[in-house]
């Protein structure tokens, strides 16, 4: 092993058709036209020195060492602003370019402390290979004039530090933040000698604008911002390229190791869904997999009562096997089942629901999804055939206009949102719909052309009102419906939207945003050119959340917005492998491809590979298993990573229905809020142990590889293949790579998926079989997976959750960037610096009614429980609506959250809670005994004293 | 099984395919009750329609009542 060493090309890959063939060093080269020759000579191999250049920015030409002489040209131009020419001639060494670098170099280096040998970049320092590079070997100046070497340090940030004195004023950090993070957080204060870089007004990193991606960190050529982890640890040694556990994005990294400790997350330059960058979480926030609070040995207890009392991992196996079978002996076979994490890897979730159909002979198996994005599988395979999103992440590139709904791309999914900024700030025109201003509604350069604020509860109205408009007014792609789509369902659609009763004014009083805007932003949609919708939970997380899903696809079809690049219907996955989770089988009705239970014909390609018999009955589903623990007839089950007691809704509901079953078995790294309730607990291995595939939400699989043994000894799969043989079923896989070609020989959109093609392709996205051997970036391009798309009839029904005298507000919930789910990874690292707890925005006018002031603990009560927090008054969210986020648990926002669900998935209702705030001393009394009985459940016997 | 939430979750299905017309409502609510509910969750809501059935919407109920029937049908052939 070794270190990855990506090529630096200096300036940006040109894209234009037309090539240009010139001369560099008496070596003839063709590029794109457009290229710079800096690039150029990079591709004929030849370096041409460079300090202000990557190929991550555009050219600024500002550090004078990157000059060539161009044959019949003056000068001796930069090679990186200078595009090329047909039949140039050029030469990038020679005796006046040498003795200018030597000049330019001797300028920096004047002004830089030599304290090479102990410096943090030694060993990956640019300007000391430039020194290098140049022939540099002496400094005629010395110290003694004006220089910047006591310039202070800013280690306010938990994950970098600025060292001011070791900046060479490149602006690569400025641009990286501009142009890739689109944050503009930093600028170059002052003129000349007195130029810095600055953090927001000339605050600390900590106080700025800052979001901690790190794109100014690697694209700093110095020592100047650097990883502490580095600082602290040293250069690493070798690395190697992985997928980030995060969100939905999926972004690839190099893990950059020495030994099994790794050094630091460096965004992958070939990594499809990022392309070289990265957010707080994964490039920084990977500290919890080495967090003392990983509990790293099984460990059992008779009573959730009890202590815990480690044991090996054979015992655990036998106990769990044993306990199983002894319930399903007790209970019947369908009285237990599991639950698959989106937070691993295809092939570990393919073991579980394997174990579930085939050891437990049920289909009682779900997943996470169930709480986020099981309408998007119902909704999208319903009108388009296929349950997940129409494009690939780069689509956006050719968008013309873009559509937000119940999204908080720059909160939930960072990366991506860079990109969306980007394309923004290229002209592209936004609107967003969201009961909150969100980020993207007015950041630096963009601004949402339609921002419509509908209360909560209310998007099927707005989506269908967004119809109406396009087909009474005459905007409907006629030929596209005719020719890709159903007539029938057209017909009765068309006829349903055009009903003056779903027109804007109607829909008016309901969704609380004016008529005219609503006009405005379909016309806009409608005619704008490519217009693509992006859609989160804010969709699909209420009791018509299907509804909407189905609405968000009417309307692509309805004006020709899919199958080409630019354009379609776009899931944000909350987690890092949500798709994947749902294409590998998770869901009760479902085998793996989406294909349903009662498919005989699907379930004898199973019966054959496993050599048993499976149920053609759909299985419980999460909500309905833990009413089932409660009328006794399911008592036990195998969670692997996934914290239901604090993701789920209506906790009071949870807890009851855990506490009433007699085996739960939690495979966690910690032993989170779900092990308060457990008998066993098994320990898990984070990403940065074990094998696998992660499946984003653009339908890619990238690898996600072991940098480190498991350190609990077992890695998840492993640990579900235990269990599996313990209760009798044949499960011997030696690497996942083999569970990979069953999971190809089984399922029709992962035929041609083998860990040797994504060794040589890098990541590839679903369909890849026979018929799309590389994958298929853009789905629906000549005709719908299901044949011809199908409109669905969208009638709004309000929920039942409703505010009245006793619960006025309504409660919206979200994550926010530096926290990740129910936070047991992020909140075990510095991310917390930014957001240590839960808080809840309240509108001014509604805390003052209320006498709450900024940062006061309120109560937040609704008819399932209450909690208490602290308040954070914004004009962020419209007043009568409240938001926090569920990433604390000593807040346990969903204790406050209902049984309300999707009418078709059961996907909970959380962005709709009615709500009372008022003002409160402190913790609830729920919060205390919530906090001692967790206290007390994680005792661990101390077997050394028995 | 709450009847209760079960009735609740019925009557949203029903809602949700309510405008197909009577027929076709009531064949596509059974559908969906068949593909994605439980054996359990079926068994409790038949019981409790056979207990007088409190709070079903009308098309939920048929729906229901085909269910029923499609078991009898099935038991019996």
């Amino acid at each position: 092993m070794a270190l990855i060493e990506e090529i630096d090309y200096g300036t940006p890959a040109a894209d234009a058709a037309r090539s240009v063939t010139l001369s560099i060093d008496g070596f003839p080269v063709a590029v794109p036209e457009g290229t710079s020759i800096m690039r150029a000579a990079m591709e004929a191999g030849v370096q041409i020195p460079k300090l202000c250049a990557t190929d991550m920015l555009d050219a600024f030409g500002s550090c004078r060492l990157c000059l060539v002489e161009i044959e019949g040209r003056n000068g001796t131009p930069a090679s990186c602003t200078t595009p090329v020419a047909e039949g140039l001639v050029v030469h990038t060494q020679t005796s006046r370019l040498k003795q200018l670098r030597r000049g330019v170099m001797e300028l920096y280096i004047s002004d830089h402390p030599l304290d090479c040998l102990t410096c943090a970049a030694n060993g990956d320092c640019e300007l000391q290979d430039m020194a290098g590079a140049v022939g540099l070997r002496e400094v005629r100046y010395g110290f003694a004039g004006e220089n910047h070497l006591d310039a202070a340090k800013d280690e306010s940030n938990p994950y970098f530090t600025f060292d001011a004195a070791k900046c060479i004023v490149c602006s690569r950090c400025v641009r990286a933040c501009e142009e890739v993070q689109g944050t503009f957080a930093l600028t170059i204060e002052g003129r000349g000698f007195a130029s810095k870089v600055s953090p927001s007004a000339g605050e600390a990193f900590l106080d700025s604008e800052c979001v901690s991606c790190g794109a100014c960190v690697q694209a700093c050529p110095t020592a100047t911002l650097m990883e502490k982890s580095v600082i602290e640890i040293g250069q690493p040694e070798h690395s190697v390229v992985t997928t980030c556990a995060y969100c939905g994005v999926g972004c690839s990294f190099k893990a950059e190791m020495r030994g099994d400790e790794v050094v630091r997350m460096v965004p992958y330059k070939d990594g499809k869904a990022n392309h070289g960058h990265s957010c707080v979480k994964g490039r920084f926030a990977w500290g919890y997999a080495t967090h003392p609070d990983r509990v790293l040995t099984p460990m059992l207890r008779a009573r959730i009562t009890d202590p815990w009392r480690p044991v090996s991992w054979a015992e655990a196996i036998a106990h769990v096997a044993s306990e199983f079978r002894r319930i399903q002996t007790e209970h019947g076979k369908d009285a237990i089942g599991g639950i698959t994490s989106s937070r691993c890897t295809n092939e570990e979730t393919y073991l579980v629901q394997k174990l579930v159909r085939a050891g437990f002979g049920n289909n009682n198996v779900d997943t996470c999804a169930r709480v986020c994005h099981s309408p998007t599988g119902y909704g999208l395979k319903t009108t388009f055939g296929t349950s997940a999103g129409t494009q690939d992440f780069d689509s956006v590139d050719h968008a013309d206009v873009i559509l937000v709904i119940g999204a908080n791309p720059t909160d939930g999914h960072p990366v991506f949102a860079s990109r969306m900024k980007r394309r923004l700030r290229e002209g592209a025109r936004l609107i967003v719909i969201d009961p909150r201003r969100i980020d993207l509604v007015h950041t630096p350069h963009v601004a949402a052309e339609h921002h419509l604020p509908l209360r909560p509860g209310t998007n099927v109205a707005m989506l269908t009102a967004l119809a109406h408009v396009i087909v009474t007014e005459g905007l409907v792609n006629e030929a596209f419906v005719a020719e890709r789509c159903d007539a029938e369902s057209f017909a009765e659609w068309r006829a349903f939207v055009a009903d003056a009763g779903n027109s804007p004014e109607a829909m008016a009083p309901v969704t609380g945003v004016p008529a005219e805007a609503v006009r405005q932003a379909a016309r806009l949609y409608a005619t704008g050119g490519n217009a693509a919708i992006y859609y989160g939970l804010g969709v699909t997380e209420h009791s018509q959340g299907t509804t909407a899903v189905m609405a968000i696809a009417n309307l692509a079809m309805a004006t020709g917005n899919i199958g080409r690049p630019g354009v379609g219907v776009n899931p944000l996955r909350g987690q890092n492998n949500v798709q994947g989770s749902c294409d590998m089988g998770s869901f009760p009705h479902e085998l793996p491809d989406y294909r349903h239970i009662s498919d005989a014909a699907a379930r004898a390609i199973y019966e054959q590979e496993w050599g048993v018999r499976l149920e053609a009955e759909p299985g419980l589903r999460i909500p309905n298993m833990i009413d089932a623990a409660l009328d006794g007839s399911f008592r036990g089950l195998y969670i692997q990573g996934e914290d239901i007691v604090q993701s789920d809704p209506n906790t009071h509901h949870m807890v009851a229905g855990l506490s009433a079953m007699e085996c739960v078995v939690v495979h966690d790294l910690f032993l989170n809020e779900t092990a308060n309730y457990a008998h066993v607990f098994l320990p898990g291995s984070s990403f940065l142990e074990k094998d696998g595939t992660f499946t984003n939400a653009e339908r890619r699989i990238g690898r996600v590889r072991k940098v480190m043994a498991p350190r609990a000894g077992l890695a998840d799969w492993e640990a579900t293949q235990a269990i599996a043989r313990a209760m009798g079923l044949a499960m011997n896989y030696a690497h996942p790579s083999e569970i990979m070609d069953e999971i190809a020989r089984t399922t029709p959109s992962f035929a041609g998926v083998t860990y040797a093609r994504l060794e040589e392709l890098g990541s590839v996205q679903w369909p890849c079989n026979e018929a799309a051997p590389t994958g298929t970036p853009t789905m629906h391009i000549e005709r719908f997976a299901r044949g011809r798309g199908q409109f669905i009839i969208t009638e709004y029904v309000p929920t039942e959750e409703r505010t009245g005298p006793r619960f006025p507000l309504l409660l919206t919930t979200g994550r926010i960037l530096s926290q990740y789910n129910v936070g047991a990874q992020t909140r075990r690292t510095a991310n917390s610096t930014w957001h240590a707890e839960d808080r809840l925005e309240i509108h001014p006018h509604d805390a003052e009614e209320r006498g709450v002031r900024d940062g006061d603990w309120v109560r937040l009560a609704s008819r399932a429980g209450e909690t208490s927090l602290r308040a954070r008054i914004t004009d962020r969210v419209a007043p009568g609506v409240v938001y926090t986020t569920f990433h604390h648990p000593d807040t346990q926002a969903n204790v406050v959250t209902t049984e309300h669900s999707d009418w078709a998935t059961n996907c909970p209702e959380y962005k709709v809670t009615a709500v009372q705030v008022s003002r409160s001393n402190g913790p609830s009394a729920w919060q205390e005994d919530y906090r001692r009985h967790a206290e007390a459940s994680r005792r661990v016997a101390n077997l050394a004293a028995e | 099984m709450s009847p209760d939430h079960l009735v609740s979750m019925a009557n949203q299905i029903a809602r949700f395919f309510a405008h197909r017309g009577e027929t076709r409502a009531v064949a596509e609510i059974a559908d969906h009750l068949q593909k994605f509910w439980d054996p359990r969750m079926r068994r409790a809501i038949g019981s409790h329609l056979a207990a007088g059935g409190a709070g079903l919407d009308p098309l939920a109920r048929k729906a229901v009542e085909t269910l029923i029937q499609d078991v009898r049908h099935s038991e019996n052939t």
